[in-house]
């Protein structure tokens, strides 16, 4: 893992870092797109997150906002009630979205295919529920007066180090694991594999930088509510990792950058714009399903695998 | 006892327009094993054009019909478009692409109608009818309520004693022997989605009539919960879906009669979702059956 | 390893991007004044968003063909929040930063408002916002101090919410009451809390309060058992599109108290969606009544159909009235001055909008009157004008 290349590219990072940095310091750099930048980190640690659970494990996840707003409020409320330091906080939303992983993951082993979806939409949803009758974090009307202690310096390093741990992983035997489970669960069983086990780490890890992109968020916009955590942006995420690619992690950086910007490029249109949104994923969809940078041959093993998964539901 | 028995009417009302929607889903899904996600906005479509029929003076049963031919054509147009090219895709490819239907028919609606919900005209003449000890019940309740059992019966006809619906459950069974068989896969899911679109353009009529506002974002949480009563009732049938949706409304019902529970009501909704697929995936009337290796 | 020359490609293509749109930053402030309208146009309530937008570009027409503020026009900057937080906070950004606006309007939503208040006040640029009720938009709730920057053209819950209860106990001899609130909105929630404090100051007695949110469509199981509680009053501070479902089905129910509410309930589409029958016996507070023979009021109504074929409803009045209180300030600034136009606004003493007259409190919360409107056959009736 550490060899002479990851360190050029870990250098190459810094450098990238510090221009920036240098030009926010230089004011050439306004808010505007720090902001835009900020919310590129953001989204890349949710994409790339995601793409562990779905591109690499096979899980089809589409809760994936859930984990994402545990970290938020939790790191929020160990912020703005309990007055921990920005670190602790983002650590306590982590873990306590790496424990609703742990949750959600376990019960939810025996299911595949469109079942384990809507299983994790539901999840998701109930989560959201949760937050939405709990006054103590402003139930509807959300949670403000965040402090903002988020900025370029954070989003970077955190996006960064979400990066390398999720791509050392994947490359590690672990990594093979799950891939191995995604292919063909009876088969890595047979292997010895302990199927179960990486589904749930798939789970439990994913989970753990969704809620750092959560922390990261909830303290640089200010205020959060449960609206902001909806399926709509369980499938926003879910776009990111699909128009990228399934399985490849620079296809889904590249994926959520393109997304993201063209989101903000397009700002002067609204409703136009998401209507280019949408033609485009439906357009990917049909004539590019790899996604842009689809490392893997996802259609044939995955058709293979999904329908006889489909009549069951049930491993049995 | 009267308060037990208007609930009751209350959650039956709200499970057949549940029921009415899900038909559609199961019917979809049973044959091409497809979430599709856009069918709450073909729903929203039926209701907007059931609005302009109304507004234009065609009245209730011209309204419901037009409605539902042109949520039918609009069915077959999107399963051409996007569904078909993905038909050897893997799922959460088409899963994506309905997705993005959805958000395309949403947003499209936005640009050309307006957020604005519109109200709905009255075309029904509504009777109220009074039941024993303060017990309410209307007109269009019980319209609603006769109108989803019939669609079902007859769609149940369709399945089971047509050419048609023969070629539906061989395709659901093995796309790739009902072909060898000589049947046209092509058309077979074609009719599905005609089918299942125009039973979603009756759902929205109807739901307009019964809450009389639409707007182009109508259709995303009663599509949802349709869903959740198809699987419910076990997907890909279609008395489960009656059933299905029933219950769900009842249920619902049910925990919002008590004091303080009413925003539990769309979590209770998702939990019996997740209890359904984690103990009894195949819903209230599915069997474990048919592997396909 | 193909990470380095990805991240290669990736660092140019950003770069390079991040160059582009640099370039397009909008040009200096010379000849029009700029208003950068920060609103929910897509999403969740574009419905509210576009309404206000609609009555702030019809009061920019009006202004700009009477010649403009100071020889200048006004120029409307608009960038959609798509509803959500953080694209609020971003758009107030970009507005600020990248348009360069004189002032900034919006948002819709108290959430929405409550993400670009941080941005304004660090960047020093006064904000209006014309339907964000949530007290602390313009009071910082940690600090008690009040943002100086943040200027509010709606009225505060406790108004409405006292308003209508002490309508329910003088006027409605109601005993008991219960509420029945859209706990998915502040302003629903802050109007609940008032008239709760206010009617139980009154020796009135809150039975229960139940819960709904916002885009529910089915209302029979609450109504059902609020029915069985027998309420003197049933009061619910929502929005037209809940609560015209809310009014019908009460009725449909056989419930036939009165009912109560705030100025969501303001739009032509209520009586469209509950039905004229089933709205008589309910009651409004408002800012004014859109019957008013008042020529400022009717003018306002006539402009607002001509130019957009529909009757204007509660957002897009307090948008027109929020214009014009800036366009005010601007003329009593003197001068395109962040600075100047935040005194002004601050001084805001006398301001004749077409919801009545407006002075803001030292907290930048209006002081107006509210009206009071009851359904008769569909129209509303002016039933009572309350001074605060």
């Amino acid at each position: 893992m550490f060899n002479k290349k990851f360190f050029q590219a870990i250098a190459l990072a810094i450098v990238f870092y510090a221009i920036v940095q240098g030009l926010i310091y230089g004011e050439v750099l306004n808010d505007y797109y720090v902001d835009t930048l900020v919310l590129l980190g953001i989204n890349i640690i949710l994409a790339v997150s995601l793409n562990l659970i779905n591109g690499f494990t096979g899980q089809f996840s589409i809760g994936h906002a859930g984990f994402m707003s545990i970290g938020a409020y939790v790191s929020a409320i160990l912020t703005v009630y309990f007055d921990l330091p920005f670190l602790v906080a983002i650590l306590g939303g982590c873990l306590a979205a790496a424990l609703a992983g742990l949750i959600i993951g376990l019960p939810t082993l025996r299911l595949k295919g469109d079942y384990l979806a809507i299983a994790t939409l539901g999840f998701g949803e109930i989560i959201r529920i949760v937050w939405l009758n709990t006054e103590y974090v402003g139930g509807a009307s959300g949670l403000n007066g965040i402090s903002k202690y988020t900025n370029w310096t954070w989003a970077f390093f955190l996006t960064l180090v979400t990066i390398v741990v999720i791509q050392n992983i994947v490359k590690s035997t672990h990594g093979r694991a799950m891939i191995a489970v995604r292919e063909n669960e009876i088969a890595a069983e047979s292997m010895g594999v302990n199927v179960t086990r990486y589904k749930v780490y798939a789970f439990v890890i994913g989970a753990f930088f969704a809620g750092m992109a959560g922390a990261l968020s909830a303290h640089y916009f200010y205020i959060i509510q449960p609206t902001s955590f909806n399926f709509m942006k369980s499938f926003e995420i879910l776009v990111f990792v699909v128009l990228g690619g399934l399985g490849s992690t620079t296809g889904v950086v590249l994926g959520t950058i393109l997304l993201t910007l063209l989101f903000t490029f397009l700002q002067d249109w609204p409703e136009l714009r998401m209507i280019i949104y949408s033609l485009i994923l439906v357009l990917t969809m049909i004539f590019r399903p790899k996604g842009l940078l689809g490392s893997v041959d996802l259609n044939k093993l995955l058709k293979k695998k999904t329908q006889p998964a489909a009549e069951k539901g049930v491993s049995s | 006892m009267e308060y037990v028995v208007q609930q009751l009417i209350n959650g039956i009302s709200i499970g057949s327009i549940y029921a009415l929607i899900a038909l559609g889903y199961t019917m979809v899904y049973g044959i091409m094993k497809l979430i599709n996600f856009a069918h709450g906005d073909v729903f929203m479509v039926g209701a907007f054009v059931g609005y302009f029929a109304a507004k234009a003076g065609l009245g209730l049963i011209l309204s419901l019909v037009l409605a539902m031919i042109v949520c039918a054509l609009l069915g077959v147009i999107i399963e051409r478009v996007a569904y078909k090219p993905l038909r050897n895709a893997s799922r959460i490819v088409i899963l994506i692409t309905a997705i993005g239907v959805s958000f395309l028919l949403e947003n499209l609606g936005i640009f050309t109608l307006g957020a604005q919900a519109k109200g709905f005209p009255d075309i029904v003449n509504k009777q109220q009818y009074h039941l024993f000890g303060g017990v309410e019940i209307d007109s269009v309740q019980v319209i609603v309520l006769v109108t989803t059992v019939v669609l079902m019966l007859l769609l149940q006809y369709i399945v089971h004693y047509t050419k048609i619906g023969k070629a539906m459950r061989a395709v659901s069974y093995d796309l790739e022997a009902a072909r060898l068989m000589g049947i046209n896969v092509d058309t077979t899911i074609s009719a599905t989605f005609f089918i299942g679109s125009a039973l979603a353009g009756a759902a929205g009529v109807v739901f307009a009539i019964m809450y009389p506002s639409v707007d182009p974002l109508m259709g995303i949480i009663p599509g949802l919960k349709a869903f959740v009563a198809a699987v419910l009732g076990g997907i890909g049938i279609i008395p489960g879906a009656l059933v299905g949706g029933l219950v769900l409304g009842i249920v619902e019902t049910g925990v919002q009669s008590f004091e303080g529970m009413s925003l539990w009501r769309d979590g209770v909704a998702f939990g019996i979702l997740i209890l359904i697929l984690i103990f009894k995936p195949s819903g209230l009337f599915g069997k474990n059956v048919r592997e396909k290796v | 390893m193909k990470l380095s020359k990805k991240l290669i490609a990736v660092t140019a293509a950003l770069t390079m991007t991040l160059g582009m749109v640099g370039c397009s930053k909008s040009g200096s402030n010379g000849d029009t004044i700029k208003i950068g309208a920060n609103f929910e146009m897509t999403g969740d309530v574009a419905a509210f968003g576009n309404s206000q937008l609609q009555g702030i570009e019809l009061a920019v027409e009006e202004i700009n063909k009477d010649g403009g503020i100071l020889g200048k026009k006004l120029e409307v900057i608009k960038a959609d929040n798509a509803s959500k937080a953080d694209e609020s906070t971003r758009m107030a950004s970009k507005l600020i930063t990248q348009d360069d606006v004189d002032v900034l309007l919006g948002a819709t939503t108290s959430t929405n408002t409550l993400a670009a208040v941080p941005v304004a006040m660090d960047k020093k640029v006064p904000m209006l916002t014309a339907s964000a009720t949530n007290p602390a938009v313009t009071v910082n709730d940690k600090t008690g101090k009040v943002n100086d920057y943040i200027f509010r053209a709606c009225f505060i819950d406790p108004f409405q919410g006292t308003v209508m209860a002490k309508f329910a106990t003088d006027k409605l001899n109601a005993k008991t009451a219960v509420i029945y609130t859209d706990v998915a909105s502040d302003y629903s929630k802050g109007l609940q809390k008032f008239f709760k404090q206010s009617f139980t100051e009154q020796g009135g007695e809150i039975l229960a309060e139940e819960s709904f949110q916002t885009k529910d469509t089915d209302f029979k199981a609450v109504l059902t058992r609020i029915k069985s509680l027998n309420p003197d009053v049933i009061y619910v501070p929502g929005y037209y599109q809940e609560v015209g479902k809310i009014v019908k089905q009460a009725r449909e129910l056989g419930i036939t108290v009165p009912m109560m509410g705030g100025d969501g309930w303001d739009a032509p589409q209520l009586v469209e969606i509950a039905g004229a029958d089933a709205l008589n016996n309910t009651f409004i507070s408002n800012h004014y009544s859109p019957e008013d023979p008042d020529a400022k009021v009717k003018n306002f109504v006539d402009a607002y159909k001509a130019k957009y074929n529909v009757v204007p409803d509660a957002m897009a009045v307090l948008g027109y009235d929020g214009m014009y209180m800036v366009a005010d300030a601007i003329k009593r600034a003197g001068e395109v001055d962040h600075e100047k136009i935040k005194d002004a606004l601050a001084n805001t003493t006398a301001f004749e909008g077409v919801t009545g007259k407006i002075a803001l409190d030292k907290e930048h919360n209006p002081v107006k009157a509210a009206v009071i409107l009851e359904y008769k056959d569909g129209k509303q009736v002016f039933k009572d004008k309350i001074q605060p």
